[in-house]
């Protein structure tokens, strides 16, 4: 049988897809055990127990300083940044997208701008965002703004224009308005489309937000990797790592699932 | 009859290529005009031109002896080969949406006895296109039958002065088409419509119509081909009208109310 037509099963897909992450693992695995039975403090490549143990005092006891769980207020306060910014991103990108993929006028007027401001590096912008608003926590919010928002922006506005001719001359046939066309033919026709566009984003946020935090913060996930890395503590930051990479899988999973939820008319005949 | 529609000296050119030239028609009310021609004559183009959707480079479109505004309008339906029906809306929602928007302009919802009444409306349309017992699928879970059917239920309801079809059964196979011609005949004389069809199907142009008309070129230039539009050679009108279909005995689809 030809490898194109092989068809995978659900339990044998689980089975594959875990052996090359299974396969790493041990890898790593034996390659820390091999530097640790050479060096017994090594801190390159450390061991679960080494991880687990420098983890716990983070996860667990308070900050002398600050008197707070670490990990848990890097989490929340990452989190914060990079749901305001997704959240002001996703807003925007509805409202701005509409208007540009529904008005023509409105399209030709701010189109090249939208366009401009996407083609700049974000980063070559965060100077300008901390003379601006500050180190604080508006600049960082706002690089994930500029950073994902003018992509979103463009692909809700095409994915509307792109909405078959035919559909909008039948809407006006049936009496509607332009008001009445972007409320009731555009926007429903948008919003699976706009969780699929910060699908995309997340990636892109949690690389402004980590760069933000690694530049100029006193807490948060990108801080506290920068900040460790002066130790060389592998041990902290390869378990901030997986972390990151777990919320951010949680993310994708929750906007998928919301988006089948919400709009079973926007995937697939069997709904 | 009166010309409900008239078109007069009407001209489409794109760029320095001519499409259309002096088409001049009258259409009377109650009439069912079929339009057919060779690809690229211009069918589709003068449909659009009725329709609104595009504007004639010269020449006038008088619809009850007012020029017609250059954009869509209630007073025409129309129902395409394609993506007439909305698939974010269930089929009841698709109907729904014509008498949503004429009354309530800005929120374009109806709530209360205003919903009850516009769904009582809708319903009965989609009775009379039989799919009285598909109200809550959505689009992309019909058949290509069907979601014509829902197209010309969401035209209808508007009640358009002229109902325009862009080819409206060329994808369906022989026994659904069938069907469709039946169902069409039918509302045109319940509704007194008055239908514009192009087609490329003849039979199909001279079962259903009252009137066929024959885009093509009258002249042509060997040497610039796009320098001479299509007009209308043919314009048979049809006295012998066929008799309204008999009610079917033995039909392809697989219940009553012809859910193909």
């Amino acid at each position: 049988m030809r490898w194109v037509n092989r068809r995978i099963g659900r339990g044998n897909s689980i089975l594959l897809g875990a052996l090359p992450i299974l396969l790493l693992a041990l890898v790593y695995l034996v390659a820390a055990a091999g530097r640790h039975a050479a060096n017994p403090s090594d801190k390159i490549l450390p061991l679960p127990s080494g991880m687990a143990e420098a983890m716990a005092a983070l996860l667990f006891q308070p900050d002398p300083l600050s008197g707070t769980l670490i990990f848990w207020a890097d989490t929340f306060a990452s989190l914060q940044r990079l749901g305001l910014g997704l959240g002001v991103s996703t807003l925007s990108a509805l409202l701005v997208g509409l208007l540009l993929g529904v008005l023509p006028p409105v399209r030709a007027t701010f189109g090249p701008l939208v366009t401009g401001i996407a083609v700049i590096p974000p980063i070559a912008l965060l100077p300008i965002l901390f003379i601006a608003f500050g180190l604080g926590e508006t600049s960082k919010v706002m690089l994930i703004f500029i950073g994902i928002a003018p992509f979103m922006i463009r692909d809700v506005a095409a994915h509307i224009t792109a909405l078959p001719r035919e559909q909008i001359a039948k809407a006006q046939t049936l009496g509607a308005s332009s008001w009445q066309l972007m409320l009731r033919v555009a926007l429903p026709q948008a919003m699976p489309r706009l969780i699929q566009a910060v699908r995309l984003s997340l990636g892109p946020a949690w690389v402004f937000l980590i760069s933000a935090e690694a530049i100029a913060s006193d807490i948060g996930l990108g801080y506290r990797i920068f900040l460790v890395r002066r130790y060389l503590s592998m041990d902290i930051i390869l378990p901030y790592v997986a972390w990151i990479a777990l919320l951010a899988i949680v993310i994708d999973l929750m906007l998928s699932w919301t988006s089948r939820r919400l709009f079973p008319w926007a995937h697939g005949a069997n709904h | 009859m009166s010309a409900l529609l008239s078109l007069n000296n009407i001209w489409v050119e794109y760029g320095d290529k001519v499409v259309l030239e002096r088409v001049s028609l009258e259409i009377a009310a109650g009439s069912f005009v079929s339009i057919i021609g060779p690809s690229g004559a211009g069918k589709s183009s003068l449909l659009r031109i009725i329709l609104g959707q595009e504007t004639p480079t010269r020449g006038s479109i008088l619809l009850d002896g007012i020029p017609l505004k250059p954009e869509c309008g209630p007073d025409r339906g129309v129902v395409f080969q394609r993506y007439s029906v909305f698939p974010h809306l269930s089929v009841l929602g698709n109907t729904l949406f014509g008498l949503e928007c004429a009354q309530a302009p800005f929120t374009a919802r109806l709530f209360g006895a205003r919903r009850r009444a516009a769904m009582q409306e809708a319903e009965n349309m989609l009775a009379a296109v039989g799919l009285g017992d598909s109200l809550h699928l959505y689009p992309a879970q019909m058949s290509g039958g069907m979601q014509q059917r829902l197209a010309i239920a969401q035209a209808l309801i508007k009640r358009p002065r002229i109902l325009l079809l862009d080819e409206p059964f060329g994808a369906l196979d022989p026994g659904i088409k069938a069907d469709m011609h039946a169902l069409i005949t039918r509302l045109w004389t319940d509704y007194a419509l008055t239908v514009v069809m192009v087609t490329h199907d003849i039979r199909e142009a001279f079962t259903l119509g009252t009137r066929v008309l024959t885009l093509d070129k009258r002249r042509h230039d060997p040497h610039a081909p796009h320098r001479f539009g299509a007009t209308a050679v043919y314009d048979l009108p049809l006295t012998k009208r066929i008799s309204p279909p008999k009610e079917k005995d033995k039909s392809i689809t697989l219940d009553d109310i012809c859910n193909n």
